[in-house]
């Protein structure tokens, strides 16, 4: 049993699949000599050579397009968009190419696409982004969003062995904040599947990715008021847990959907309409949204720390809910 | 660094010294004149029968080019095959029945009636879908080609496209990377002239798009795309090139698109004498002159091939028109690995 931190943990995971599987390679901008923008891929270079760790030209539609390329002919590619905000680069390729492929002529793609995603870190409009929504509407893709450092291994794990492609929401503001031990040997976190970061009899909060922690410090706060939160993390958005979602949502009765990513069409949308369509009669009180305003993610201290949802948003309107 | 722009003019008389053997013509007549009869069937006849429902995209007047490219392919190597590249189908070893079926929504087609003409795809053939936002496949022949490096495979990939693909971006990433990685890909351009109702003048400010090859570091070669035997030349030497990990070559295949973009599109903003001028230049025609120049075949004999080609495609429609179409709820089917 080792500490890991988060960034470290997706190294792990990949480092391990392409010592488990030939076939798993690493292609994008810096991943070689560099060992990646942020260091996932390093060390990888040395090790596995360079015809497995690619470092490409600046070209996004072009990393993604080889990398469906190769997994045609078998290949399993973890492409990394070195933010996650450049993916919109590689939209098309992404959402016609590899999303579709299967459905139209049974042809499986097993890629992975990273992408270091989400704010606090002082990045800016172009580099802080919350993409998964345009994913997470395309069917063929799935999404995920791990916010431990255990579901960071599990999940890239489980995303390299999927036989379709993956969206690897990895949170950039948690890469050195957050650490764990990990079990020494091979596992896995399935694709799909929740888990209950901690239990409450009061208020649902369903939530994923670094909004996790807030929720968490929002219901250590709350606690101290008698009123016990309990928060879903999702880790996958596509597919994703519905059954988790529901049992909660009847569970307490009054939910709140957290996430960093804006607000018109964020997945908190989604929820909201599965929890009124299959557990209407359990509520008892208004299913409330938390999220960042519809804007883009600005860079100033001031102006970032508004746009970010806060602990205080939450302390705030569980109370009101409380109270309904 | 091996840079070699050809600026030839377009319908140069081609060099004679590289011919295939004669075994090889009569097989390329055989698939040029299959995929005429095949296109001709499923736009003239089928689509107007309202069989056939959507768009059509033919490559009447274009068949040397895919036909030219592929015939010397071995199974295992791929092509992306674009709009107007049945040929690559035919000579990979699509049958006919079963592309009928796609062009029909037929749950036998290799869709099953998810998509629509040549927007299909098979890995058991090595035949890589193609996609309608046009220059998608030239990066993902980049990464099919980076999967034959990796593996130490000697196969190549032939990832033709149309003119108008080569505006797009993906287009240049792709050619971009398969350059910097020296990826054995052939990229071959069927220059008809038109993208849609768009001339080439409108397309791109350079004279030939071979003359991009310059900006990748890799030969960019002109052939006349209506003489299918300096199609067929020019590939040979590309293939052999890729094969040898020396990388890519850009291919420009002069010809003209003789019908209008799709089947509903009557091109009139066309000039007429164009078609008239490349009426004559068709493909299929000089190569049956040049068989029978040359004593490789005699007209009855191209008068049988003929024959047997339009009872194979009656007999494949006979069969098509009676399968099955999808259930609707297949619709809800193979999104994701089940």
């Amino acid at each position: 049993m080792a500490v890991t931190t988060y960034v470290e943990a997706i190294r792990q995971g990949i480092w391990e699949e392409m010592e488990r599987d030939e076939n798993v390679f690493v292609i994008g901008e810096d991943v070689g000599i560099y060992g990646g923008a942020f260091k996932v891929t390093d060390g990888m270079l040395e090790k596995f050579g360079e015809l497995r760790v690619v470092d490409t030209p600046i070209s996004e539609s072009g990393i993604v397009g080889a990398a469906i390329g190769a997994a045609l002919m078998g290949m399993r590619p973890v492409a990394e968009m070195q933010f996650a905000d450049f993916i919109s680069c590689g939209f098309d390729q992404i959402t016609n190419f590899a999303a579709k492929c299967r459905y139209r002529w049974g042809a499986p793609v097993p890629i992975v696409i990273r992408g270091p995603s989400g704010g606090g870190v002082h990045g800016g409009p172009f580099h802080s982004q919350n993409p998964e929504m345009y994913f997470v509407h395309t069917p063929g893709l799935k999404v995920v969003c791990p916010s431990t450092a255990y579901d960071a291994k599990g999940l890239i794990k489980s995303a390299i062995r999927d036989n379709d492609p993956v969206l690897y929401f990895e949170h950039k503001f948690l890469y050195r904040r957050i650490k764990e031990e990990l079990p020494s040997g091979d596992y896995t976190v399935p694709i799909g599947k929740a888990i209950i970061r901690r239990e409450g009899a009061d208020i649902s909060v369903i939530t994923y990715g670094a909004m996790v922690y807030i929720a968490m410090d929002a219901a250590k706060e709350l606690e101290k008021e008698g009123i016990g939160l309990e928060v879903l993390d999702l880790r996958s958005l596509v597919p994703y847990d519905r059954e988790a979602v529901l049992e909660t949502a009847k569970k307490t009765s009054k939910v709140i959907l957290l996430h960093e990513d804006t607000r018109i069409g964020g997945f908190a949308g989604e929820l909201a309409a599965l929890i009124s369509e299959e557990a209407f009669e359990y509520l008892d009180g208004p299913i409330r949204r938390i999220t960042a305003p519809d804007t883009p993610v600005p860079y100033s201290p001031p102006l970032e720390e508004f746009f970010l949802p806060k602990v205080s948003d939450v302390i705030r309107v569980a109370r009101e809910l409380y109270a309904y | 660094m091996n840079v070699k722009t050809v600026n030839s003019p377009p319908l140069a008389q081609a060099q004679r010294s590289d011919v295939p053997p004669a075994e090889t013509q009569i097989r390329i007549l055989y698939y040029m004149k299959l995929t005429r009869e095949l296109e001709d069937r499923i736009e003239r006849k089928l689509y107007r029968q309202g069989k056939v429902l959507g768009g059509v995209y033919v490559g009447r007047g274009q068949e040397a080019i895919a036909v030219g490219s592929c015939i010397d392919l071995r199974t295992d190597d791929v092509v992306c095959p674009s709009h107007r590249d049945m040929g690559a189908y035919l000579i990979k070893g699509m049958d006919l029945r079963t592309i009928l079926a796609q062009y029909m929504g037929r749950k036998t087609g290799p869709t099953k009636g998810k998509d629509a003409n040549l927007h299909m795809g098979s890995l058991s053939h090595n035949l890589i879908a193609f996609i309608s936002m046009l220059g998608d496949s030239v990066p993902v022949a980049a990464g099919i080609g980076l999967s034959f490096k990796m593996r130490g495979q000697d196969r190549v990939v032939i990832c033709p496209f149309g003119d108008g693909a080569t505006s797009r971006g993906d287009w240049h990433e792709g050619v971009n990377m398969a350059s910097v990685f020296k990826c054995p890909v052939v990229y071959l351009c069927n220059n008809n002239q038109y993208a849609y109702s768009t001339p080439l003048e409108r397309q791109m400010a350079v004279e030939n798009v071979a003359d991009r090859a310059s900006a990748y570091g890799i030969p960019g070669e002109i052939v006349d795309g209506n003489d299918v035997l300096a199609v067929w030349a020019a590939s040979r030497r590309a293939i052999e090139r890729a094969r040898a990990g020396d990388g890519p070559t850009l291919i420009e295949c002069k010809t003209f698109r003789m019908t209008g973009h799709s089947a509903h599109d009557k091109a009139d903003y066309v000039p007429s004498e164009l078609f008239e001028l490349w009426e004559e230049r068709c493909p299929i025609l000089r190569l049956e002159r040049d068989l029978v120049k040359s004593g490789i075949m005699t007209a009855s004999a191209i008068e049988e091939m003929q024959r047997q080609i339009i009872a194979d495609i009656d007999e494949a429609v006979r069969i098509a028109e009676q399968d099955p179409y999808p259930e609707p709820e297949d619709c809800l089917r193979g999104v994701y690995e089940e």
